[in-house]
């Protein structure tokens, strides 16, 4: 049962929220997270398995997700829309997704359906049904998806991927993670059945269930249907690291749909594994930068300046800041009317980060924007598959399904002399400048 | 056809069973409690304490036929926040944040919906920002200037997009010269308004009397509905009544093709006529949206995309406005398959409204439906964005516990009848938005097209 505790945060009293956690580990090496909770009669299931799209081959670009996608194929002992019937008529939805550094599948649930969803996963893990004719269908798939988000439409995977070429070298970090088409045409079952051996181990993934359930009994049913899974090695994940920009980088590229131009920042950031604390401060200072009307980009560049239409600071390839391992990024993007304005605009965003580097932040500044952060940690904590999704990320990234519950206390200890430091750290010479230039607009 | 099976050796001999579903547990019943105060607002809370936070809802009718309706209340809904007589635009913004606070303005043709939300612990403090907005909303000229030009560029943006593009002709083929034909204002007529038209709006129509505020979260129901009563005190008065025309009936015409050069993609939408969800039929009706392309398990999706592979996100629902209920199907496909796509289309649609589903379809889109229901209320912002829609249309939380029964006795006749009526393809309109040249020669042996070019007023 979730409890009220108190904690402090931002110099106020807020009531943190707890959940109870039990951890096991099954003989095959899958680790195991359950976050009982009695209050409503529905179960939350993730696996996250640690791969994403930073760990695909090259020549073979996209093929995370599209594996993604041949997860959901049939398994063991389930035909082709089998998966996704079993799930629905529970009364139930599911999805999947594909990220930088994890690949995630999960289902919510009625609690009734719990065993069954328990199953679904558990027969995909051992074996799924990957033939010719599914990997046909779902590279026509994939294309679609692609083209609906990205070829078909104006700003179609800006920033996630213009930035990284540009702000990366290697291949794992800079390459496009949606794949190009020639590349998802060449993949075959073969190398489906090469990425499955490599990474789908149960060693390499952790389960979490959060909801409606009882803590023995489920540890029962998991290992009923998972502990049978062969045992296979846990890849050993390379050191994808970069060394860090030496001078700021520039790129354009022409977007033939777009009706007027934009621009995207990409900052290096410091090592979330390793300093957290000053990493958490530069997830602060992207929230003091351009969290609501009252941060300092909306103020500044929207507001006073006019400059842009909009503007958003954030972290990560999709917003989520704690989602990846290093290397990865602070964005800052905008799109605005005047293509004459692009250097004003970055001259603006930089006076602005000296502003904080030199003076810090305004009184109250910082812990209003924490108390907020919290706040939203409140908030996703509140859904069961929520819950269950971050507890098995924080759990497979960090180590420890528990840190997103200390995160209010770890946001906490943030200094303005913290904030001062994290916006000095963001310097041109440690960013990647890629500017939109508008071809569709007559 | 023999799969090669890259885990062939993983199979089963003898299959596993998939476990049969346990005992269901039986629904939380949802306590609310509610008051209406002397000013005409209703107000509704409901208990639920699983994180220490607030969700608010306020919806207010905001349905006008009057001209130039469309521009203002969108420029309302963006400069509503940019200051009152106590704060300006940062002022409230720093008010808000302090909260661990958000608050957001949604509009369409029937509403304005501010939602909000807090550390439980400052309710309060919230009600008293959202009051104080009702109340004393200044539209600062310099504020209202600036964000005026955005809005202009923010309209461009979005009608480029198109998927825009596309929801919005299939708004205007529905009801045209109605209301509900677009929720898009055009530049000249955003850059035409002024302040004070957008103030005498606010004057207008921005009053408690048929206004509903909903409360959900770790709140002491009673201390609540006191607190809403108090900090509201000072927010009184009558809408301007307009009285609106319902959208005229749909009619009927060939699929209409919007020309975007180049495009890679064709995106098809279609619309028709669909139950208001008090009628007694509207359960059935539901359930065949679901057995046609409502869920992923859907004829629709397994045929155009898990079997024929010519699109990503094909999808069906029912949308429920104040005066009119509709059926809209979506679907982004392949510029060369358009005409198979669009093919395949009609083929489940005339299925589905001349031959009965199978029971095995109506059980699982049943449990689909009753299941959905309970996870999209097992929320505090799901359960009170839920309630706020109901209580909007003049439903209530009794039918929304009472809907799973209704769901339980649908039979497969009661869907084959609500099918022929809704679903059949006679009974829609169509828009495809593509490249015209490539698209139109093989629509036009599948059916009557009629070729447009966009239109860039934004």
């Amino acid at each position: 049962m979730p409890s009220n505790k108190p904690a402090v945060a931002g110099g106020a009293a807020l009531r943190a929220v707890s959940f109870e956690l039990v951890h096991h580990t099954l003989g095959n090496g899958l680790r195991v997270v359950l976050a009982p909770d009695r209050s409503a009669p529905v179960v939350g299931i993730s696996v996250l398995y640690d791969v994403g799209f930073r760990s695909e081959p090259e020549g073979r670009t996209g093929f995370a997700h599209l594996f993604e996608h041949l997860m959901f194929q049939g398994s063991a002992n389930l035909e082709k829309l089998e998966h996704f019937r079993y799930v629905q008529a529970s009364g139930g939805i599911f999805n999947g997704s594909t990220h930088l550094d994890y690949t995630n599948y999960f289902e919510s649930l009625p609690s009734n359906a719990f065993e069954r969803g328990l199953f679904l996963e558990a027969d995909r893990m051992r074996s799924p049904r990957i033939t010719d004719e599914n990997m046909a269908n779902q590279i026509a798939v994939v294309k679609e998806e692609i083209r609906v988000n990205v070829l078909n439409r104006p700003y179609g995977g800006f920033p996630w991927l213009v930035l990284p070429p540009v702000l990366f070298d290697t291949f794992p970090n800079a390459h496009n993670g949606y794949g190009g088409f020639e590349d998802l045409q060449n993949a075959t079952v073969q190398d489906a059945s090469t990425f499955f051996d490599s990474y789908y181990a149960p060693a390499n993934a952790v389960l979490c269930v959060a909801g409606d359930f009882d803590s023995d009994n489920a540890v029962e049913l998991i290992e009923r249907h998972f502990a049978g899974i062969r045992r296979r090695k846990k890849p050993v994940r390379p050191d994808f690291s970069e060394s860090l920009l030496i001078e700021e980088r520039r790129a354009t590229v022409v977007d033939p749909l777009a009706p007027m131009p934009a621009l995207a920042l990409g900052y290096r950031v410091p090592d979330p594994g390793v300093d957290l604390h000053t990493y958490l401060a530069t997830l602060l200072l992207a929230e003091i930068l351009s969290d609501g009307d009252a941060s300092r980009l909306q103020r500044t560049l929207v507001q006073s300046k006019r400059l842009v239409t909009d503007i958003g600071a954030y972290l990560g390839t999709f917003g989520d800041p704690l989602e990846e391992r290093d290397p990865t990024r602070l964005n800052i993007t905008a799109h605005y009317p005047d293509r004459s304005a692009t250097d004003r605009i970055i001259a603006a965003v930089d006076d602005e980060l000296d502003r904080l580097a030199m003076a810090g932040p305004e009184p109250g500044e910082l812990d209003r924007v924490r108390t907020k952060l919290a706040a939203t940690v409140y908030r996703e904590l509140d859904q069961v598959m929520n819950r269950s999704l971050e507890f098995a990320k924080f759990e497979l990234l960090f180590g420890k399904a528990s840190l997103i519950l200390g995160l209010p206390g770890l946001l906490a200890e943030i200094t303005d002399d913290d904030i001062r430091a994290a916006a000095g750290r963001l310097i041109p010479a440690s960013r990647a400048v890629v500017e939109l230039i508008p071809g569709g607009s007559a | 056809m023999s799969p090669t099976s890259a885990r062939a050796a993983g199979r089963h001999a003898n299959p596993l069973p998939v476990p049969a579903l346990t005992a269901p547990s039986k629904p939380k019943r949802i306590v609310t409690v509610e008051r209406l105060l002397p000013s005409g607002l209703r107000v509704v809370v409901v208990r639920r304490t699983s994180v220490p936070m607030v969700e608010v809802r306020l919806r207010l009718p905001f349905l006008s036929a009057k001209p130039h309706h469309l521009a203002r209340s969108t420029l309302l809904s963006e400069t509503i926040l940019t200051g009152t007589e106590r704060r300006d635009r940062t002022g409230l913004a720093i008010a808000l944040q302090e909260l661990g606070g958000d608050l957001s303005i949604g509009l369409d043709a029937d509403r304005l919906l501010l939602s909000g939300s807090a550390l439980s612990t400052k309710l309060v403090s919230l009600l008293g920002v959202i009051g104080e907005v009702l109340e004393s909303a200044t539209y600062p000229k310099s504020e209202f200037t600036g964000e005026r030009a955005r809005l202009v560029d923010r309209v461009t943006l979005a009608r480029s997009q198109p998927g825009v593009i596309a929801n919005e002709a299939l708004a205007q083929r529905m009801a045209p010269g109605h209301p509900y034909g677009s929720s898009l204002p055009e530049a000249g007529e955003i850059e035409q308004s002024s302040a004070p038209q957008v103030r005498k709006l606010h004057a207008d129509l921005v009053r408690p009397d048929g206004a509903v505020l909903v409360i959900v979260g770790d709140v002491v129901p009673a201390r609540a509905l006191d607190a809403a009563e108090r900090v509201l005190s000072g927010w009184t008065g009558e809408q301007a009544k307009h009285k609106v025309a319902e959208p005229p009936s749909l009619e009927q015409g060939p699929l209409q093709i919007i020309d975007r050069p180049g495009s890679v993609q064709t995106s098809l939408r279609f619309g028709g006529a669909a139950l208001r969800r008090d009628d007694e039929r509207y359960p059935a009706l539901q359930l065949a949206n679901l057995a046609f392309g409502g869920l992923f398990s859907s004829r629709w999706v397994e045929n155009i995309r898990e079997d024929k592979g010519y699109t990503y996100s094909p999808r069906s629902a029912l949308d429920h406005a104040t005066l009119r209920s509709a059926f809209l199907a979506s679907a982004d496909v392949a510029t060369e398959v358009t005409a198979p796509a669009v093919l395949e289309t009609l083929y489940e649609l005339g299925k589905i409204s001349t031959l009965p589903i199978s029971s095995t379809e109506l059980e699982l889109i049943r449990q689909y439906a009753i299941g959905t229901m309970a996870l999209s209320i097992s929320t505090q912002a799901g359960l009170a964005s839920t309630l706020v829609g109901l209580l909007g249309a003049g439903l209530d939380v009794e039918w929304l516990s009472t809907h799973r029964q209704r769901l339980t006795a649908v039979t497969i006749d009661e869907i084959a009848a609500v099918s022929a009526e809704f679903l059949s393809p006679r009974a829609l309109v169509g828009i495809a938005v593509g490249d015209a040249e490539q698209i139109a020669p093989s629509l036009r042996r599948i059916l009557d097209v009629d070729v447009r070019a966009v239109t860039t007023t934004g």
